[in-house]
């Protein structure tokens, strides 16, 4: 026996790589770490298993058992006698009048082809890797759009087309004599033609080409049909109005202030019900008699001043959170206001502002359903309507779930595309 | 430290001179924030090709008198004439002024959307028009200046604080300005970055090119200024050669301002 121990090692031969123990690889670690981590985890584990099955096990015969083919609810009765089952027949029947209301059944591609267009017209403002050119028919949307669903003369949405022309024919001339008097210039052509020339235009060229697709009223606009209308329309406008109201609201100019602030804590003031109120029974006082002035216009206009207030406060909140160095880096280079908040200041306000953004937009395009209240057909008013006939008398699930899930379908595909857009935008490598 | 920083290079003065032609200059202004006198009574005459470094301790209205002559700051009374124009409130002559001049901040305020590259164009192509090729060639032409044309594609955030400080410093060039100015660049730097940017200001100043710079580099000042301005209280209390300036101040607050700066 030596006294010291021995230290000297040799290795003989190498180890291969060798897999981890089972406890600690696949489906079992993963078991542990995120299920069974500890006594109290694997409880509530274990007890939120439990809630699971308890509401499927309820909902699942339900749904499982769902009548699609029914001419009524009493006959889904018989022929579930007595067991649970949903009665989705109900959709089967009406689906048509929760997606168009009373829009007539032989204009139906009308609605559907502006919805697919929408989807053309909204995919290069979504998306920029798209060709750019495409963003003309974005801009020329509107009034297909409008054209399609409603119909008239052709010769309409032209004029109302040519009125930013003209607008922007007087912008091209002016902008050299200064930035103010153009958009004083091109504000003032667009109104007068709108005003004054495009009736006239309107009614001579119709008396000349008589074209256009067949007029459908309003009244007998429904379903999701009116909820996308509404908030389409309303998305698309709050948005600039809201910027514009954002910046009003940090101007120096006092005026401009004061009715930006005076505007956004107004309408922030007031529950959008009263406002929707006040579009289809009070506006009516007001007007000269006999205007008509059309219902979902009029909706659509206090939905988007309603939303623009709010969006002017997330903007802001997002300008608020820029730092002071970006104004006067803009500055400094001699870049102008309108510049400086085109080029820099905005894209950064709102990129910080995309997820208080969408959320107005969503909450936005769930406020149409609001409509109903002043007789509009939304989805739900028409659920109500489709309750009325004594065939589907006492049926909600259903319906409910049906308009529940076309409505999520819409929000949930904002909210992906928001943090699709957010990532894309994330520069800063933090 | 701040003495190293320069202390290895050599300097070519050749085209390091002040011509007679007037640059800035400022007659009886005063500023205010509030009540608050923080500018008073201030004469300045800067000839073109003079480098003048502003120091003074803390408050003592030396950036504000920068930012004032670019008109981020508004004076109350007196006048400022850059470049022949007077700033007023009129707004073309303080775009016109603004994009003569160029500013270089302590905190870089590059803009984070935007990769080094449209940093350094934005501003000629959307307000001196120039075509977007002939900026991105420009660019390049400065970015390669200030010696990291290598990072022209990526984001500010991607780049250390010295290397922002030389984009800003080639986003400012890229205007061709006639005057440049520094309020402090090199305050938010990390030691070690502080000598890049100094050489890329020195070789600024190697060109020509009229500098105010507002700094507490004294050895930057003592390599590279023909003028060292002192400040205290919103007033210009010492002007000098740098020579005359370090070695023999005349003024108690700058005796006790240089001790204070350079005691350690």
């Amino acid at each position: 026996m030596s006294d010291t121990k021995p230290i000297s090692y040799v290795r003989e031969t190498m180890l291969g790589q060798q897999e981890p123990p089972v406890t600690e690889r696949g489906i079992v670690k993963w078991l542990r770490e995120n299920l069974f981590s500890s006594v109290l985890n694997s409880i509530l584990t274990l007890l939120a298993l439990a809630v699971v099955v308890y509401i499927v096990s309820s909902i699942g015969p339900w749904l499982l058992n769902s009548i699609w083919n029914a001419d009524s609810l009493r006959e889904c009765r018989a022929i579930l006698d007595g067991a649970p089952g949903a009665c989705f027949a109900v959709i089967t029947d009406r689906w048509h009048q929760l997606l168009f209301g009373f829009y007539p059944p032989e204009h139906y591609w009308r609605p559907v082809l502006a919805l697919l267009l929408l989807l053309v017209a909204l995919a290069p403002i979504l998306f920029a890797e798209l060709p750019r050119k495409m963003l003309y028919f974005s801009g020329l949307f509107p009034f297909i759009g409008y054209h399609l669903l409603w119909g008239g003369s052709v010769w309409f949405p032209i004029s109302a087309l040519l009125g930013f022309v003209a607008g922007y024919i007087a912008f091209r001339l002016l902008a050299k004599v200064s930035a103010l008097v153009s958009v004083i210039g091109a504000v003032a052509a667009a109104l007068a033609w709108w005003f004054l020339l495009a009736g006239p235009f309107d009614a001579v060229m119709y008396s000349i080409a008589p074209i256009g697709l067949e007029f459908v009223r309003s009244e007998a606009f429904g379903g999701f049909l009116i909820s996308l209308t509404i908030g389409v329309t309303g998305i698309s406008l709050s948005l600039p109005l809201g910027i514009l109201l954002a910046l009003g609201r940090q101007s120096d100019m006092l005026f401009v202030k004061t009715v930006c602030v005076v505007f956004i804590e107004f309408i922030r003031g007031v529950p959008l019900i009263t406002l929707l109120f006040t579009a289809s029974l009070l506006l009516n006082y007001f007007l000269p008699p006999g205007t008509n002035f059309d219902l979902i216009l009029r909706v659509i206009i206090m939905v988007t001043l309603f939303a623009a207030a709010y969006m002017a406060e997330v903007i802001r909140g997002g300008l608020a959170a820029l730092p002071k160095g970006q104004y006067e880096a803009a500055d400094a280079l001699g870049l102008d206001y309108w510049k400086a908040q085109r080029l820099i200041i905005m894209p950064q306000a709102l990129k910080i502002s995309i997820p208080g953004i969408v959320n107005t937009f969503i909450s936005l395009f769930k406020d149409t359903t609001l409509v109903v209240f002043i007789g509009l057909l939304d989805p739900l008013g028409l659920s109500n309507a489709i309750r009325a006939d004594t065939a589907w008398t006492g049926i909600y699930w259903e319906l409910f779930i049906f308009i529940g899930a076309l409505f999520f379908i819409f929000c949930f595909s904002m909210s992906r595309y928001s943090m699709y857009l957010e990532r894309k935008l994330k520069t800063d490598h933090r | 430290m701040s003495e190293n920083a320069v202390a290895e290079r050599n300097i070519d003065t050749s085209k390091m001179q002040v011509s007679d032609e007037l640059a800035i200059q400022i007659n009886g202004m005063n500023k205010w924030y509030g009540s608050f006198h923080v500018l008073r009574d201030i004469n300045m005459t800067v000839y073109a090709g003079e480098r003048i470094v502003i120091c003074g301790p803390s408050g003592s209205g030396k950036s504000t008198l920068i930012r004032c002559i670019n008109r981020l700051e508004e004076h109350q009374a007196g006048q400022i004439i850059v470049d022949g124009t007077e700033l007023t409130g009129d707004l073309k002559n303080i775009d016109k002024v603004r994009s003569e001049v160029g500013m270089v901040f302590q905190h870089f305020n590059l803009f984070p959307h935007l990769t080094i590259l449209e940093n350094c164009t934005l501003a000629p192509i959307w307000v001196r028009k120039v075509p977007k090729r002939e900026a991105e060639e420009t660019a390049m032409h400065f970015l390669e200046k200030v010696k990291i044309p290598e990072q022209a594609n990526k984001y500010p955030g991607q780049l250390s604080g010295g290397q922002q400080q030389r984009v800003a410093i080639a986003r400012s060039l890229c205007m061709k300005p006639r005057i440049m100015l520094f309020d402090e660049p090199t305050s938010a730097l990390d030691p070690e970055m502080i000598k890049e940017v100094l050489d890329t200001m020195i070789s600024l100043a190697e060109e020509g090119m009229t500098m105010l710079c507002v700094t507490h580099e004294m050895g930057f000042a003592q390599a590279v200024a023909n003028r060292v301005i002192f400040m205290d209280q919103g007033q210009i209390v010492e002007q000098n050669e740098p020579k005359e300036f370090f070695n023999n101040p005349q003024s108690d607050r700058t005796k006790l301002f240089l001790s204070q700066i350079l005691g350690h």
